[in-house]
């Protein structure tokens, strides 16, 4: 088995394991590995060679999409360190966070049967800052408090909030075509 | 160090020669071939200077004609003579949008129609293939001469949007044709490297791709030598050939014609084209034709009715537009250029269009023909190792549409999301439904909708032989992975017990390799080659590159081995040399095989240290002891 398909994500990219990550330094190391290891460079290499190449560049493709999203970074990271997020099982949300689901909701349904765009487009920009507000949280619980059942809610509650995302911009979608 | 001096005495190394390569756009109208010159990507030409093939065969009177004499049958034998083939790749008969048109003797087959000619029942692998080839010659004639050099592969390409069943067919037909195929690369990936390298651009670009029959639109990032696909999207039945249909329907309806023979449809369809393409300079113009009947056809047609009656087509490329914006999460006003690729982006209506959508005037600078060969011709050269290393440029391209498995209730669970990065494999767990099942069938589906009636069906393949348990306690774990050409494969194991199944998704009339050698041995043109010849030297070649391969990496990387590796390394390297300078070619292969072997940790070794040099750009032999 090859050393780094058994590192972990954070030492094949040379980052720190940190929830906050620098999302320039990581890009780059992505091409740098890509470069090195991407199919391209085999194709005229023994087969054994271009085996390799490809398990390594799938593998880097996987840690890269891993780190790259907030949600799964975080899962991710929850996970080296023993607590399951818990994405499909446990759905029980603080009342108060489901009650503002429900307005979101209302609000993007609303917005699509009036058939307003610039309302989604509003409602986007809103969501847009709330994401960013749940990310800076998640890097105060693992990074600085360590607290990872905390952080774990938190990521539930984020991915509540990428499914209002990918709602938004199917309303987005229907209203254009 | 005298451990890496392995060359037999009176052997020195080959200095590095240029490598044949050309790129191919295989389109749906035309088709071109390119290659890089002294550092300079050119299309070579035909006798008569033609750049253009166009994408016809004839198959009449005992022979096969491609390009321009094909075309000159149209309008007299449209049965035989296939135009646009490249909508029928990977396509049964329900698939092609207005196939009441086309004059074929169609033959459903599973998977892939067929074409009935007088030369015998065709399928689009082989009329494709037929164009390859020309091209090939063409390719062979202008570059090798008598040089003695071989042609040592070609990158195809294909549309982005282009699923799993099409790509595979192009690639059968490029094998079938006898080329190597280095890649298959995206149309407008193809048109990036092409675009970018020529105005060294950097940040985001669209690719807007409207050919003869397929629409592509591409997301990319450009830096420092980085070629991202960040997203794509498309519609791989909308082309050109959709805009001459309107106009050929427009004809129909004024003149008050009914039930046209195949011919009268021909030359109508022919006419209209013409006309389209005069209605991009013009204000109007007249299209005139006689019929088998005798009637006499004389129309003018304004531009503002042309662009009123194809809006709706225009109109079918900016969905899928937004969509791919969406997708890679951009903004219309992040995007630096939008480069217009293939003939029909030359309709000012559709030029208008983008770039009112993108708020900027769409980017015309490179011939909207020829940039796609170009690009490729580029690739080619960098894959055939033509550029010295760390002067070549990486390309990293995404799936265009989701892949997954059909699930109780007929619907989808999808494996791999659409835009993934190539390559990628990811793994899913499903487990029995039933007590003491002991078979699983798996049905692999391509598209983005719910529901598998809504998707297309890739393959069907069965997992048997998983221990009797009760209903959800086998765990069997599928795994998808797409290759750097988009191509699939498929595997499934049973965790407890390793039963394991697995299968290159080949659509259901895909050729095995069987069958391929097969066909190469009829056709005629290998019919006067000796087979065995043939084989001899292709796994000739195989072993030199083996040698040659394994040698360089001897020379660099020795010292990850022990002396024990290097012997055993060096020992079937030897033995390989010896069969290959002798005639059996089932022994070279063979040998091939075990030198694979052999060098297989060793090959693991290196690339990781490839990674750690890379990430710390120093060079780890030089600290090594």
């Amino acid at each position: 088995m090859s050393d780094h398909l058994t590192q972990n994500f954070f030492e094949l990219f040379g980052l720190p394991e940190r929830f906050q990550v620098d999302g320039e330094q990581l890009d780059r190391a992505y091409r740098e590995i890509q470069a090195a290891v991407h199919p391209d460079r085999f194709v005229n290499a023994p087969e054994a060679e271009r085996r390799v190449s490809m398990q390594q560049a799938t593998h880097v493709n996987d840690g890269y999409r891993t780190l790259r999203n907030p949600v799964r970074r975080a899962a991710y990271l929850l996970r080296r360190h023993g607590v399951d997020p818990q994405f499909e099982t446990d759905t029980a949300m603080p009342a108060a966070f489901l009650v503002e689901q429900m307005e979101w909701r209302e609000a993007i349904e609303e917005a699509s049967g009036s058939a307003d765009a610039r309302e989604l487009d509003h409602l986007s920009a809103r969501l847009a800052g709330e994401l960013k507000r749940m990310y800076a949280e998640i890097g105060r619980q693992i990074d600085e408090r360590g607290d990872f059942p905390g952080a774990a809610e938190t990521v539930r509650k984020l991915m509540f909030l990428e499914k209002l995302g990918m709602e938004i911009g199917d309303a987005m979608e229907a209203l254009e075509d | 160090m005298a451990l890496l001096q392995i060359s037999e005495p009176g052997e020195s190394t080959a200095p590095h020669q240029h490598r044949l390569a050309v790129g191919i756009d295989l389109g749906t109208t035309n088709s071109l071939v390119a290659t890089v010159r002294n550092g300079v990507a050119v299309v070579l030409n035909d006798h008569e200077g033609h750049p253009l093939l166009p994408s016809v065969v004839c198959y009449s009177r005992g022979r096969v004609q491609v390009g321009c004499p094909a075309q000159a049958e149209q309008a007299c034998d449209p049965k035989n003579t296939i135009v646009s083939v490249k909508r029928f790749m990977g396509r049964g008969i329900r698939d092609v949008a207005h196939i009441e048109n086309c004059p074929y003797d169609f033959v459903d087959a599973p998977g892939m129609l067929k074409i009935r000619t007088t030369a015998g029942t065709k399928s689009p692998v082989e009329v494709s293939a037929e164009i390859l080839k020309a091209l090939r010659l063409r390719a062979e004639q202008a570059l090798i001469g008598n040089s003695g050099m071989e042609l040592v592969g070609a990158v195809v390409t294909v549309p982005a949007y282009f699923d799993d069943a099409q790509r595979q067919a192009t690639k059968d037909a490029a094998r079938l044709a006898g080329l190597n195929v280095l890649r298959l690369l995206n149309e407008p990936t193809a048109a990036a490297i092409a675009y970018g390298l020529d105005n060294a651009a950097e940040g985001v670009y669209a690719i807007y791709d409207l050919g003869g029959g397929t629409f592509d639109i591409s997301i990319l990032r450009l830096s420092r030598g980085v070629f991202e696909v960040m997203a794509t999207n498309g519609n791989a039945a909308l082309g050109g050939d959709d805009f001459d249909h309107r106009l050929y329907c427009w004809v129909v309806e004024k003149a008050g014609l009914s039930l046209l023979s195949p011919e009268d449809t021909s030359v109508l369809l022919i006419q209209a084209r013409e006309a389209k393409e005069l209605l991009s300079a013009h204000a109007e113009t007249r299209i005139t034709a006689t019929l088998s009947t005798g009637q006499f056809i004389d129309l003018t047609v304004r531009q503002q009715e042309f662009w009123e009656m194809t809006r709706n087509l225009v109109a079918k490329t900016l969905a899928p537009t937004r969509k791919a914006l969406r997708d890679a999460g951009l903004a219309v006003d992040e995007v630096k250029g939008v480069v217009m690729v293939g003939g029909a982006t030359r309709m000012p209506h559709v030029q208008q269009a983008v770039g009112e959508l993108f708020r900027q005037v769409p980017l015309n600078n490179l011939d909207p023909d020829k940039v796609v060969a170009l690009g490729a011709a580029m690739q080619a050269n960098v894959l055939a190792g033509n550029r010295p290393s760390g002067d070549e440029w990486l390309l990293l391209d995404v799936i265009p549409l989701s892949l997954g498995i059909e699930t109780m209730g007929g619907l989808v669970e999808k494996i791999l999301p659409r835009n993934s990065t190539i390559p990628v494999a990811r793994a899913q767990e499903f487990t029995t439904f039933k007590d003491g099942q002991t078979a699983m069938s798996m049905h692999v589906v391509q598209g983005d909708r719910d529901l598998v009636a809504d998707c297309r069906s890739l393959a069907r393949f069965e997992l048997r032989g998983i221990p009797p348990m009760a209903a959800g306690a086998a765990r069997i774990r599928v795994t998808f992975q797409v290759d750097a050409d988009g191509l699939l494969a498929v595997s499934a194991r049973e965790a407890s017990s390793g039963v394991e199944s697995s299968v290159t998704v080949k659509p259901s009339y895909g050729l095995t390799d069987d069958q391929i050698t097969q066909m190469l041995k009829d056709s005629y043109e290998h019919a006067r080659d000796d087979v065995h010849a043939r084989a001899l030297r292709e796994q000739q070649v195989e072993a030199e590159r083996m040698i040659e391969a394994s040698e360089s990496a001897l020379r660099e990387d020795a010292d990850l081995l022990c002396a024990e590796e290097i012997e055993t390394i060096r020992a079937e390297l030897a033995t390989l040399r010896r069969l290959a300078a002798a005639t059996d070619h089932r022994a070279i292969k063979q040998q091939v095989e075990r030198v694979n072997r052999v060098t297989g940790p060793f090959a693991t070794r290196r690339m990781d240290r490839s990674v750690k040099r890379a990430l710390t750009g120093r060079n780890v032999a030089s600290i090594g002891p």
